[in-house]
């Protein structure tokens, strides 16, 4: 995977800070995964190396070679019996689920697709229904930033809004009130729809984490807003946001064990 | 050939989004006389000889874990069909 940025802010050179790049972030394939090569960019493009991947990998040190894992989005297997379901069970996810409850806290970042397979692997509670309106649906959307504590938010600040591409069909975060009363509490909410809950999400509520903060799990698409001209915006302004970038420089920077 | 089904139907405190939209459906067609739908689903589960207690079973904890999200869903019914 040698993709050269194209058009736009001048993308970090290589390489060109050898701790950054030295920090391996895995990206996983599935049948019908869509966004693994746009999440490996966003690595990239954040200074680190992306590794791919697939999730048929029955080999024990699979996941020796990576220091983070993204489960990017898409239709994994067609979306057939629910969102994520089938993903759940492949053999390197069971490796993931053991990675990231261990002691190590594999951090973990799962994207739409990806969220979907957390919350049916239930590393992270509740799950997802498809939008209350029914209708799939893509849009440039505003987030809230209500934990950057968690190993792939700290670039961002408290309460910070960002705005992200967001396309779903089941996106529709759900859990019973207990479940949300304890992750309110607990500041486990980290992304809140700001403006609009395009999906009837409970208590509006995009994207969620673990308790150790390594397991984050969001429907919209920060990989999709790295460089500008290819981000959120219009035909009449090009400059584009590129908040989704302050997820990979977090872990890359947590991973190095750097600060912002 | 012996099969097992399971049916998986949205908790009843889960508003069924497919539902509403076939409920909304309904009238256009002529059919006035109903208030409500709720979607489910239906596993068919063949077996290669009779159904045993063991495979019952089987198909049982196969209904918790991959056929329903307990978290959305219950499984309403698990049993064998002979034909």
């Amino acid at each position: 995977m040698t993709e050269t940025p194209l058009i736009g802010a001048p993308a970090p050179e290589a390489g060109s800070n050898a701790a950054l790049a030295g920090a391996r972030i895995g990206v996983v394939t599935f049948p019908g995964t869509l966004d693994d090569r746009d999440a490996a960019r966003a690595v990239r493009m954040a200074g680190g190396t992306p590794v791919q991947l697939w999730h048929a990998d029955t080999s024990s040190d699979v996941l020796s070679d990576v220091d983070a894992v993204i489960l990017p989005g898409g239709f994994s297997y067609g979306d057939y019996l629910r969102a994520g379901a089938i993903a759940r069970f492949a053999p390197l996810m069971s490796r993931i689920i053991d990675a990231a409850n261990s002691n190590a806290k594999l951090p973990v970042l799962g994207i739409c697709n990806g969220f979907q397979m957390l919350t049916e692997s239930h590393l992270l509670p509740g799950s997802m229904l498809k939008n209350d309106h029914l209708k799939f649906i893509c849009r440039d959307q505003v987030l809230r930033v209500e934990n950057n504590t968690t190993a792939w938010t700290t670039d961002f600040d408290a309460n910070q809004e960002i705005t992200v591409p967001l396309k779903n069909q089941d996106g529709q975060y759900l859990a019973d009130d207990k479940t949300l009363d304890a992750l309110e509490a607990e500041g486990r909410v980290v992304f809140r729809y700001v403006g609009f809950n395009p999906n009837g999400s409970r208590r509006d509520i995009a994207g969620i984490a673990n308790e150790a903060g390594n397991v984050v799990g969001l429907m919209p698409h920060p990989e999709h807003a790295v460089e500008t001209g290819y981000g959120p915006g219009s035909f009449e302004n090009s400059s584009t946001s590129t908040d989704g970038l302050g997820f990979f420089t977090s872990v890359l920077n947590k991973l190095v064990g750097g600060t912002k | 050939m012996p099969r097992i089904v399971v049916d998986v139907m949205p908790k009843p405190e889960i508003l069924d989004p497919q539902g509403k939209a076939i409920v909304g459906a309904l009238p256009r067609l002529g059919f006035t006389g109903f208030s409500s739908v709720r979607q489910g689903k239906r596993f068919e589960l063949f077996t290669d000889g009779e159904v045993t207690e063991e495979l019952l079973a089987q198909a049982r904890e196969a209904a918790a874990t991959l056929l329903s999200n307990p978290v959305i869903e219950d499984v309403v019914n698990v049993e064998v069909v002979a034909d």
